[in-house]
């Protein structure tokens, strides 16, 4: 009876129920969305790193190490000799290492130059190791394996040929147009930046450097395919390595024993504990984040019982007449708060509609540009949580409209004074 | 649900010698406001199937006698008795139970919740009142013919009815429940003279048919000749001083 009435009554007034429904809506939106983001980001980060124990470079701030090194997201100050590389990587506590090499780019994604060693053992997820959609890992010197992302967005397919660009940017003027690579393989999608990426061998990356210096090409000196096998691709340096060790029980030895590295300045960093340090650095940005999302989200509810407080004046008559046919102060009252919930209700579906549509939609676009891969919304505990507090914090500011009601059903009776 | 009050009511309806409303030494008046009563009735009676005409200037105090018969307001000091039940001494939500039940009432206007229908208008009414909820269609119908109201109407909203179909629907929805007692409160003023005359006839035959004891308060002198007795509020009342009497 309840909701048949205040149905009505909603319906009766639409236009402005409709505004402040929309009002409702976009709070909502705006608080889940940022709950959904913020959580979903950390997640994203949290799953690239699943599968190793340390990461080492040249040093620097470990965070520094971490985005450039698994995230792509700035660059690298130093680089590691390869002799301290080998030397490291052969250490008895040592499982495996993938060496990385970074600094070229294609049409605005990355090249990474790595070794086999990257497809077996790198995890992300749940411990989730790479696999191939098709082709296999790079075998040959001008062998280049793509991401997922890489392929769908340019559209290559297997045995392409393509050219690496020097540096990073989408328009490089510097190409590496006399040694084409052809794609050999392409990664299945993983959710991280691994689908954003071109791999190739360190000896590759190697190969197609020998005739520049300093980040120039020399003018005239050109390397036949041939002439190159002369060479010895060998690596003189690698931007950095993934670690993962035999026993995690060494893991706080190994770090130490590469921080005090005699050789060169080296960092080791482990990358959970550096994601911890990100959070804290997020922290306060987040916190801002959600205060105002929940000053939003406020004023909109203020808005909602305003609404329903002024229309409580031309209801009047209404009122009397519901106390005329037996209707309590009680129910008035109980009619008022209905129509708070209602619209508080359909406020939260919107805002879960447009959520999930919205999501989907900005998916490729917050992965594409900042590498960041939001899953689809879902209701969890924890956003269930938010519904319920938005709906208690709904009846509450509700009860300003509904109080007035009561009073004005208890004092005024079957007269009606305008 | 009711307590103790239908069986009370059933025992002295059989009594035709007991009035169906009782107010005794009855005192009101508005809190803060102690001490000028809008109210002081020693003793006033309305017998079972009555047909009473109140009238009484504005300010003598008409709708707060009401909203106490009605029991909306409770009197300060002594008693009103409707078909047996003291009024004071039920709890808010009993007397509003009791209202639902056993008073109709008509408003001069604007009685129905415009956004409903007019069905959903008849419908919570027995929402409120427990009687008469089987059936309840069949019964808006039948008053509906009684009232010559056009049946399509039932499933119109409110807001679309004129404002004489308005009043005879108000009647329905307060016999809907089968009440005793009916009050009605200038319910003529917004109606011009043609649909005036229409609705007093309604009224007055419905009311005989379902036997209603009849409170019917007006301005309009020239409608007494149709009632048992013309009460003038000012006579019975002796709080307000001279000020009233005509």
């Amino acid at each position: 009876m309840f909701v048949n009435v205040a149905w009505h009554s909603l319906l009766n007034r639409k236009y402005t129920v409709l505004l402040t429904l929309i009002s409702v809506a976009i709070s909502t939106f705006v608080l889940l969305g940022v709950e959904h983001i913020r959580h979903e980001a950390k997640e994203s980060f949290s799953k690239t790193v699943s599968g190793m124990d340390l990461i080492i470079g040249a040093r620097t701030g470990q965070l520094n190490l971490l985005l450039y090194s698994v995230f792509r997201m700035g660059n690298a100050t130093n680089n590691i000799s390869w002799e301290s590389y080998r030397e490291l990587a052969t250490d008895p506590k040592i499982a495996w290492t993938i060496p990385i090499s970074l600094g070229d780019s294609h049409r605005g994604y990355r090249v990474m130059g790595t070794t086999q060693d990257y497809f077996r053992h790198f995890r992300f997820g749940q411990n989730t190791s790479l696999s191939f959609a098709q082709g296999g890992p790079f075998v040959q010197l001008f062998d280049v394996v793509i991401g997922a992302e890489v392929a769908r967005k340019l559209g290559y397919c297997l045995n392409e040929s393509i050219v690496l660009a020097h540096g990073l940017g989408q328009a490089s003027f510097s190409v590496h147009n006399d040694k084409p690579f052809r794609v050999t393989g392409i990664l299945r999608p993983t959710g991280t930046p691994v689908d954003q990426a071109l791999y190739i061998s360190l000896q590759g990356m190697e190969a197609i450097h020998l005739n520049w210096k300093e980040g120039v090409k020399i003018p005239g000196k050109q390397i036949s395919d041939h002439d190159i096998e002369k060479f010895d691709l060998t690596p003189k340096s690698i931007t950095a390595f993934m670690v993962g060790l035999k026993s995690k029980m060494t893991t706080f030895h190994v770090q130490r024993q590469v921080n005090h590295y005699q050789k060169e300045p080296l960092l080791a960093i482990l990358p959970g504990i550096a994601l911890t340090e990100l959070w804290q650095m997020m922290n306060m940005m987040e916190n801002t984040l959600r205060l105002i999302s929940i000053l939003v989200l406020f004023s909109s509810l203020l808005g909602l019982s305003t609404m329903l407080l002024s229309s409580i004046r031309e209801r009047q008559r209404e009122i009397a007449v519901m106390r005329a046919i037996g209707a309590s102060p009680f129910f008035v009252f109980l009619i008022i708060q209905t129509e708070v919930l209602l619209i508080s209700l359909s406020g939260i579906i919107v805002a879960i509609f447009a959520l999930v549509i919205g999501i989907f939609f900005a998916q490729p676009l917050l992965a594409e540009n900042y590498g960041i891969f939001i899953n689809h919304f879902v209701l969890n505990r924890e956003t269930l949580g938010i519904l319920g507090i938005i709906v208690m914090g709904t009846l509450l500011l509700g009860l300003i409209p509904a109080l007035s009601a009561y009073r004005l059903s208890l004092h005024h009776g079957l007269a009606v004074r305008s | 649900m009711h307590s103790d009050s239908p069986e009370n009511s059933t025992t002295l309806a059989s009594d035709p010698v007991s009035p169906i409303i009782k107010v005794k030494d009855l005192h009101f008046s508005y809190p803060g406001k102690m001490q000028s009563a809008v109210l002081d009735i020693p003793e006033w009676h309305i017998a079972r199937g009555e047909r009473v005409f109140l009238k009484g200037p504005s300010g003598s105090g008409k709708s707060t006698l009401l909203n106490l018969l009605a029991g909306i307001l409770v009197a300060n000091k002594g008693s009103i008795e409707i078909l047996g039940q003291n009024l004071g001494a039920l709890s808010a939500r009993k007397r509003d139970r009791f209202r639902a039940a056993h008073i109709g009432i008509v408003f001069q206007q604007f009685n129905l919740i415009h956004y409903l229908t007019t069905l959903d208008n008849i419908r919570l009414a027995t929402h409120f009142g427990s009687k008469g909820k089987t059936g309840l269609e069949l019964t808006a119908k039948q008053l509906f013919e009684a009232l010559g109201l056009d049946k399509a109407l039932i499933t119109k909203k409110a807001s679309n009815l004129s404002v004489g179909q308005q009043q005879r629907v108000a009647i329905a929805r307060a016999l809907i429940n089968a009440p005793e007692i009916l009050i009605v409160d200038e319910p003529t003023s917004a109606l011009d003279s043609d649909t005036r005359d229409a609705f007093m006839k309604v009224l007055l035959q419905i009311s005989q048919t379902q036997g209603n004891t009849l409170i019917f308060v007006s301005h309009d002198t020239a409608l007494t000749s149709h009632f048992h007795h013309v009460v003038n509020l000012a006579e019975i009342n002796l709080a307000g001083g001279s000020k009233y009497v005509c």
